[in-house]
Order: C-alpha cells, then structure tokens, then sequence
C-alpha cells in the first residue's frame, strides 16, 4: 500500500531504489520521503513501540522521518533527495 | 577586516534583509537549510515539474516571482549557503553543518529569520501513519505535486487549514472534511479583519466558499478529535458539544496555528517574554527588530507570527536597523514607513488571531502520546509533575525526558506546557519555556567528535 498519491511529475525518469531489499522505484526530483511514501505506508518503525511512522511536518523540524540504509547510515527523508540505489529499511517488513 | 553580518534564513525576511543589506553595501552570509530560497510559502521545487507559478503559489505567485527573482539578483554579492544547517551559535559565531562537515563562522551583527512550524497538540492517534501538519500536507503539495492521501480530512485551526484544503481540493483530491476546532462565534473577528486586509479576509472566504460549492462537509466547534485505524488512518472521529461525529478517511492534515521558531535567538542570548496573542514566549524586539543582544536582530513570523507580507518589511526594518547601528547611512523615512505598515498588520493579526484562537480547554487523555520521539504519554508526564512537584518546564524536562527528543521540544512543547500548566494549576506564560540547545537539530556524533573545539 502507498500513502502518497502523486498528481504530477508523472512522467519523470523513474530512479530506481531498494525498500526493505525490494527493487521499487521513485521520480526525479522526490525526496526520500515522498518515493517512499508513493511506494509504502510507513518509513520506519517507531524507536519504542515499533509503531509505523510516516513523517510529521515534512520541513525537517519534527525529526519523525529519519530513516536507516542498510550500510547503517541515517537520513532525514523530508529533506534528501533521492539518489538511484538507495537501500533503506524502514523495519516494517514482517 | 570585519566579518560579515550572517542572516539565518532565506524566506521572505531574509531575503529582504539580505537586498538591504546588499545596497548598503554589505555582504552578508546568507544561510539556510532549504536548497533554495523562498522559506515555507515560497517553497520551490527540487526539479521543474511543469507546473506555472500561478499553479503552485496561486494568489501570492506573483510575490514567490519577485522574490526569488530578487534573491537571484544578489547571488554574486551576498555569501549564500543552501542546504546548511547552523546548529549552534553565540559570542559572534556560528557553527554550520553542510554536507556533514562543521565549519565555525565567524559574524558581525545577526539577523535571526528562521521561520515558524505548525503548532501541534496532542489527540489519540496522531502519530499514526497518515497524520501530517497542515504545512507538511501543503509542501507535499507544492513542492513535490503528491496529496498526503485519497481522502483527505483538514482539522485544527488557522487560515492554512482552509488554505490547504483548498489546494487540495483544486488539485483534484478528495477532500472528505475541514474540522475547525474554534466556534463558529470566533468568525465574526474577520469583520474587524476585514478593515485592516481586505484582500487576505475576501481570500478566505473564496476559499471556504469553494469548498462548500463542493459540498465539502465544513464543521466548527471540533472538540476531542481521535484517528482511527491501527497501521495507518482509517478516519477520524470528534465531538461537538456532547454529539459524536465520525469520517472515513486516509490521510489527515492538523494543526493549530504556527509557532515561532525561536532556538537560535535563544542560543544567541536574547531575552525572552511571554506574547499572549502567540501563546508562546517570543524574544523580545524594539520595534525595528533589535533584540535584547546587541546586535542580534529579529525578523519575519521566528519573533512571532505576522505572515509573509510582514515577514518582507520586518526582514527589511531589521537590516535598516542593523544599518543604522554600524553608523552607516540608512534610509531613515522608509524605516518609519514600514513600522507604520508593520503596526496596522499587528492589528489585523489580533484579528485573526482572535478569529481562529488557540484552544482554551484541549483535553489530553492519559493514554495520550504527547512526546512522539520519546514515546511518553500524557499519563506519564502528569505522574513525574505529581512525584517531582514540578512547576517550570525545564526542571520537568530534566526529570520525565520530555521535551529531550530528537525534535528538541519543536513539535511537543505547546503539548508539554498545557499538561503542565493545567497539572500545577499556572497560566502557559507562568510555566516558563523549553530552552533552546545545541545541537538545535540532529547532527552526527561523528561530528561533533572531530570538531576541534566548538562543541562545549
């Protein structure tokens, strides 16, 4: 399930990245967030309860949308744009 | 030589600030977190997605046009630095984190234009999945062209809540509700809005007219508002008076107003009192911007919010100021102008500040989140204000972690002062206000490890 719906930009390359290990893909000129969100419904699990989280204020201020590659790196997805082969792990697959 | 002044910003204060300055014959560093300049309300997109100013920034395109236009104009005479994040300043420098590397910038005279974030209280379920401020929900519109959901419902309160509900339904989304927390009653404080803004009021009322030509269900009074849905929003429940309404939806945008964001003016030293209009505690400035530090000036809706509009003649009074204070010739006449126009925009703000107020009774059930870094509930934070009799909310932050998440108090502060206050039984403005501390956002502890000597 995606939560974002894209309305434009329909037509930009795709850039292709891995969630969860799973070959998806975004659009030129997403952040991580939104080619995330387009393609799942959460980009983390919450640090205490592991709750699904999605991100909060989208302008790097509430901090809800840092998420882990699997080289161990973070990254606050409002604000990074993505790159092709990006592999994160949102900790969401079962 | 002496450093140059540093304006924290790129939104309209600071880009107004900046041309100031420029004339002046200053150069400033400009700094800002963005990639590019605008702020919030002129976002610009990472690519050119095809779609028209008009399209994107609707009645105020024409103002987004003139000020990116006059920021590219300054290019080769200011120091601008995007994507930078100056995480800790004071005694005449700031140290700045670009591409994960910290480098300490040495300033003469300060202008603080950081901006302002959507004011959040707390209710079940909003750190579900599908949950965004009202301001996230408009970015993802503006800058990236994709709705928050399918079935949108707008709660809270502020002139964004129709603002963005009304994108949204323009762009051809769904919008199932706008649940506005404040009565109905409180609208008739647009009349004396109205004397002061026409344009802003009659834009207001176009918007909640379109929405209800569409048959968008429009309610007020909004009370005890509660997400359903475990994973992610399944809809949103609330109550009017004691009736219980319910609507399905996927995605939800909230918030309650803006609030400043006010951790650098902290950091820099500023003196600091409570604003009962913002209901928060906001630096304090004379009327041109100078804060309590000399040379350290405040500018736009981060020393309280005014909107846009004010924002570019704050931006522009406080460089005058700074200006002035380097005995540098300055434009002395257009100064009093601005104050003049700054005056009557302060009165349209207790307006509209009174059209859409801040909520008197916000109930916060025990089980509520209301740190959602951290994860503590509103049960938890009453338990350590009971066992530690706290009454100031540093000292509450120290015992209970609240407040010491990755946000640094930015999304749970107005949350964590209601519980207190109400628990303690003092006023907001009593209950004191979560110091500003460095890092003011997340860097990387590597970092900090290899910094010579600028984190103390």
């Amino acid at each position: 399930m995606s939560l974002f719906k894209r309305l434009i930009r329909m037509d930009q390359p795709p850039i292709g990245f891995f969630l969860d290990g799973k070959a998806v893909e975004g659009r030129a000129g997403d952040t991580v967030l939104t080619a995330i969100l387009t393609n799942a419904d959460a980009v983390r699990a919450s640090d205490v309860s592991k709750n699904p989280r999605a991100g909060f204020c989208q302008m790097g201020a509430c901090q809800d949308c840092w998420v882990t590659l699997e080289n161990g790196e973070r990254l606050r997805a409002c604000t990074t744009l993505l790159t092709a082969g990006l592999r994160v792990v949102t900790g969401r697959a079962a | 030589m002496k450093p140059a002044p540093l304006i924290v910003g790129a939104g309209p204060a600071g880009i107004r600030a900046a041309a100031t300055l420029v004339r002046a014959g200053l150069r400033p560093v400009v700094v800002d977190e963005a990639p590019a300049p605008g702020g919030q309300i002129y976002r610009q997109p990472l690519v050119p997605d095809g779609r028209s100013p008009e399209a994107r920034y609707g009645s105020e395109a024409g103002k987004a046009q003139r000020l990116h236009a006059e920021f590219a104009g300054l290019l080769n005479r200011i120091d601008y630095r995007p994507e930078t994040l100056v995480w800790n300043l004071g005694q005449g420098a700031a140290d700045l984190m670009h591409a994960e590397k910290t480098t300490r910038l040495a300033y003469d005279g300060l202008l603080l234009a950081a901006g302002a974030t959507d004011r959040i209280l707390p209710f079940p379920g909003w750190t579900t999945s599908g949950v965004f401020t009202l301001g996230g929900a408009q970015i993802a519109l503006k800058a990236q062209g994709v709705s928050i959901g399918e079935r949108v419902v707008f709660a809270g309160s502020g002139p964004l809540l129709y603002l963005v509900a009304w994108q949204y339904l323009t762009a051809g989304v769904r919008v199932a509700g706008v649940l506005e927390c404040a009565p109905f009653s409180a609208k008739f404080n647009l009349v004396q809005g109205f004397f002061h803004e026409p344009r802003t009021v009659l834009l207001g009322l176009r918007y909640a007219a379109a929405l209800r030509m569409a048959g968008v269900p429009m309610r007020f009074g909004a009370s005890d508002l509660a997400v359903a849905g475990e994973t992610r929003v399944t809809g949103i429940g609330w109550q009017e008076g004691r009736r219980k309404y319910h609507l399905a939806c996927d995605a939800i945008g909230f918030a309650l107003g803006l609030k400043p964001e006010t951790q650098l003016a902290d950091l820099a030293g500023c003196a600091f009192a409570f604003s009962p209009r913002d209901c928060a505690h906001l630096p304090t400035r004379d009327g041109a911007g100078r804060s309590s530090v000399a040379g350290t000036y405040i500018a736009g809706d981060g020393a309280g919010i005014m909107g846009a509009d004010a924002a570019e003649r704050a931006g522009e009074r406080a460089a005058l100021a700074l200006i002035e204070d380097r005995a540098l010739p300055f434009d002395a006449a257009r100064a009093i102008l601005l104050e003049k126009q700054l005056a009557t925009m302060s009165r349209f703000r207790d307006a509209m500040a009174k059209a859409f107020p801040f909520p008197e009774d916000w109930s916060i059930a025990d089980e509520t989140l209301i740190c959602r870094c951290e994860e503590i509930a509103a049960g938890e934070a009453r338990a350590a204000i009971r066992q530690f009799g706290s009454t100031e909310i540093n000292r509450l932050k120290a015992v209970s972690r609240l407040g010491m998440g990755r946000c640094q108090g930015r999304v749970c502060g107005a949350g964590i002062a209601e519980i207190l206050a109400e628990e303690s039984g003092q006023s907001l403005a009593a209950v004191g206000r979560l110091r500003g501390q460095a890092p003011v956002k997340p860097v990387p502890l590597t970092l900090l490890d290899t910094l010579p000597e600028a984190a103390e």
